[in-house]
């Protein structure tokens, strides 16, 4: 057999855990292998022990055959590893070219060769057919072009196994499309691919062969073709696990939420939201599907109090909520899980207790004439903890400390357990692996039959025609579509969120 | 995977004053002093006699109150660095209070502090709107307010408070914090009952943060206005009411200087310092109410000290190295934090 990389019984300890035992990975020549796990499984630090930050405790590790001692990242890089990271190291003042070289500028006497550098960038660019422009400043070019551009600076410095972690979880249906395209290109240029993944899908789209990874054990390794991906997600969770969100047909009441006319402008004063009407009703759950920047995101941040509408009327239980405070709109019974747990959702420098209590610290029984009650927040929160299965060392752990899934388990539980009539849940499942995915789904559903209105928004196709009861899809501010996922079907969606009407009009 | 950060946190101010302290010996000797009798003297200077300690709680009792006034501010996001400015303000106010009034002193002497506090905090509240309302940093407009409030000052004492006098009245009785008692007690020294005061400001600090729904909420702003946000805090009211808290405590500082240690206030040259000491106190003590305290009772000391190092002839200029690289190494606490975390791995 003809390998680039081995990794062969890779033993890494940390502090009281042992990270990754007994892992055996082996990548042969133009393949993209898997590397497949749960969050906190041990891809990561595999990878880190592959790329020479971490050194294992035990193991042996093989470049095109020979043992090799990767001591730090400068060693990798001589061996022709390079890695995308998920959050990229690029300096957002220079420019692509400048980015690229950086550590390794080409010199011509004492200044640096920009000239050159920018043509080789554009020959590696165009081989490729990754399609970025060498002089662009990395602040002006969109999420996707700066993976292009991390992908670029591994080539650059001459990479032949390329490491992407998690390359597709920023990016949007259609960046993911064109990556999946520049990896197939990659392949056929005779470069390795290890793409670390919790996506099953996607590794049945591009992978060869894929190694499982449970609990820093190594599983195994399977060839793609000769399996599914119900076999793969319980090989990585250690247990069969549903993909169809079990429920019973929704039974709609009354329109809790109810919107007319809405106008938003983003920051920059561009109209976002034109003339947008959406009714949310109790016992059902809508999905907003759209591709990112057609408005959604400035939709929810109106509802919640959080952006003000130019125009138009919010409308909950009746009463005009229109342009309240995000503290009268939360009172007045919405909920939200914020897109962005971090820079939302939570205070990462508090106890993960102290979290829980964010959206009610100041109601009794949590404060009494302006003066906390630990105790009460605390005893709340370890209720939460237990209910909502927040796997947390103790409830005085900074947040910062817990991975994701638990992190939004956490915001989850105090969202839901204020028992509100309108939940909005914005990206809820981004980053989390099937488990905890799974969780969050039963819990949508869980309210949905509670006779509250639930409102999803996603970019995730599958999730929004397995999780709604009725698909409101947007296009460029505006609601262009009511369709029921039983009706239709990806392609249908695929076309309607890129702004094609829909054939049958006015039958929602 | 625990960490013993609480530890390290201790670690790190202590090893800093340790290496400061050593950095400050070896200073010493290459300019042929002997460090030993140049400490020794620094000791007897701050705690030799009943005196010397008298003077050094006087000094610690301003520097208590300006550095929780700056590390209130730190620990709600903020940074002010107009404290100078407000104990300027306070210190007038007080004053002002104390000489023109005539009541009965369980009215006049908390009235005299209530209003250097308020004063404090007015100041405060310039850099802490404008932040709020306009965006402006917060830095720029406290810095330049603390030449208006110097100037102002000065003007006051000369145009309202005297008739072109360089030195206010001596404050009445009912509105002073000295005491004879406390005076006989410590050598004739000027210890007032102000250090109670500044121990009262630091409990009231920490109450507010660590206890109260507004502490809450000012702490969450300072860490992530963003979700700060969206849990319905209003973000501006909360930066605002901060400074003005933060203004509140250097106010209560100048107050300190005006009805104990001096008993009136005069034309002032150039800054004094306690507010701009404050910030190296608050970063030493880590922005915690008993750091802080601890770190001003360091600061007096040294300070004091100070003065009686150049009877071991040891030039009094070298204790203000001392003291400058102290805060050096507390400022780059990381390179220690690194030097323990590696001492840690190299241990298993």
């Amino acid at each position: 057999m003809d390998y680039v990389i081995e990794m062969l019984n890779i033993r890494k300890e940390f502090p009281g855990i042992v990270a990754n035992d007994n892992i055996n990975l082996q990548v042969k020549k133009g393949e993209i292998h898997a590397l497949l796990g749960e969050n906190g499984a041990g891809k990561s630090t595999l990878m880190n022990v592959l790329f020479g930050l971490y050194q294992p405790e035990k193991g042996e590790i093989r470049v095109k055959g020979e043992p090799v001692k990767i001591t730090d990242p400068n060693v990798a890089n001589e061996h022709g590893i390079g890695m995308v990271h998920q959050h990229f190291m690029l300096v957002d003042t220079f420019t692509v070219t400048e980015n690229i070289i950086l550590g390794a500028e080409p010199k011509s006497g004492t200044t640096v060769d920009t000239k050159s550098a920018e043509q080789e960038v554009r020959e590696i660019s165009e081989r490729y057919g990754l399609k970025v422009d060498p002089t662009a400043k990395i602040r002006d070019i969109s999420v996707g072009m700066q993976q292009r551009v991390e992908i670029l600076k591994t080539l650059y410095r001459g990479a032949d196994i390329l490491i992407l972690d998690e390359p597709t979880a920023v990016l949007t249906p259609q960046e993911i499309k064109e990556l999946i395209q520049i990896m197939k290109t990659l392949i056929q240029e005779g470069k390795s691919i290890i793409l670390i993944t919790h996506k099953l899908k996607e590794i049945m789209e591009v992978c060869d062969r894929c190694t499982v990874i449970r609990k820093g054990e190594g599983i195994g390794t399977v060839n793609v073709s000769e399996t599914d991906t119900t076999e793969l997600a319980s090989l990585m969770v250690g247990r069969e696990v549903s993909f169809n969100t079990d429920k019973e047909p929704a039974n709609p009441k009354e329109d809790i939420l109810h919107i007319r006319d809405l106008r938003v402008k983003d920051t920059r004063g561009v109209d976002m939201v034109k003339d947008l009407n959406l009714d949310v009703r109790a016992g059902e759950i809508v999905g907003i599907a759209g591709v990112d920047g057609n408005g959604q995101s400035e939709l929810i941040e109106t509802i919640t109090g959080l952006r003000d509408a130019e125009s138009g009327s919010i409308e909950l239980n009746g009463q005009n909520i229109t342009n309240l405070s995000p503290r009268k709109v939360t009172e007045s019974g919405v909920s939200h899980i914020p897109q962005d747990r971090h820079k939302f959702g939570l205070v990462l420098d508090f106890p993960i207790g102290e979290n829980m209590a964010l959206q009610n610290y100041y109601q009794k029984p949590y404060a009494n004439m302006g003066v906390l009650n630990y105790k009460e927040i605390y005893r709340k929160a370890n209720s939460l903890i237990e209910e909502y299965d927040v796997r947390t060392p103790s409830e005085y752990t900074p947040a910062r400390a817990l991975s994701g899934g638990n992190q939004q388990k956490a915001i989850i539980g105090r969202e839901v357990d204020r028992s509100p009539d309108l939940l909005i849940a914005a990206q809820p499942t981004r980053g989390l692996d099937v488990g905890a995915i799974e969780f969050i789904h039963k819990k949508l559903v869980e309210e949905r039959d509670k006779g509250r209105a639930v409102l999803l928004l996603s970019f995730e196709l599958d999730e929004i025609m397995n999780v709604s009861d009725r698909i409101a899809v947007m296009f460029d501010g505006q609601v262009v579509a009511n369709v029921k996922p039983e009706e239709t079907n990806e392609q249908e969606l695929g076309l309607l969120m890129a702004g094609s009407k829909k054939q049958k009009e006015g039958d929602s | 995977m625990f960490s013993n950060n609480r530890l390290t946190n201790i670690l790190i101010p202590v090893i800093s004053v340790v290496l400061g302290l050593l950095s400050g010996a070896i200073i010493m000797l290459i300019f042929g002093y002997n460090p030993i009798s140049g400490y020794a003297a620094l000791w007897n200077g701050a705690f030799g006699d009943a005196y010397f300690f008298g003077e050094t709680i006087v000094k610690v009792t301003p520097y208590i109150l300006s550095g929780l006034a700056v590390a209130f501010a730190f620990r709600t996001g903020l940074f002010n660095i107009g404290v100078e400015g407000q104990v300027f303000v306070g210190w007038l106010a007080a004053v002002w209070v104390g000489t023109a009034m005539d009541l009965p002193m369980v009215i006049h002497l908390p009235l005299a502090i209530l209003v250097a506090a308020l004063a404090g905090g007015a100041w405060g509240f310039v850099p802490g709107f404008l932040k709020a309302r306009f965006g402006v940093h917060e830095v720029i407009v406290s810095i330049m307010m603390n030449y208006v409030a110097l100037y102002t000052c000065n003007a006051l004492i000369r145009s309202v408070l005297t008739d072109n006098d360089d030195k206010t009245e001596y404050v009445n009785d009912s509105a002073s914090l000295a005491s004879t008692w406390l005076s006989d007690l410590t050598g004739f020294s000027r210890l007032h009952f102000g250090f109670i005061i500044a121990i009262i400001g630091a409990i009231i600090m920490w109450f507010i943060l660590e206890k109260t729904v507004k502490g809450y909420e000012l702490r969450a702003v300072g860490y992530n206005p963003h979700a700060s946000k969206y849990a319905g805090m209003n973000v501006n009211r909360n930066i605002i009411l901060s400074f003005i808290i933060s203004g509140g405590f250097a106010g209560v500082a100048g107050a300190m200087e005006g009805l104990g240690t001096f008993q009136y206030m005069s034309v002032n040259n150039a800054f004094t310092n306690i507010g701009f000491d404050g910030i190296a106190v608050a970063l030493l003590g880590g922005n915690a109410a008993l750091g802080t305290v601890l770190a001003a009772f360091l600061f007096g000391t040294l300070k004091v000290g100070a003065l009686n190092m150049s009877s071991s002839g040891v030039p009094q200029e070298l204790v203000d190295i001392v003291v400058a690289l102290i805060i050096l190494f507390v400022a780059s606490g990381y390179i220690i934090r690194w030097a323990l975390s590696r001492f840690k791995k190299e241990e298993k």
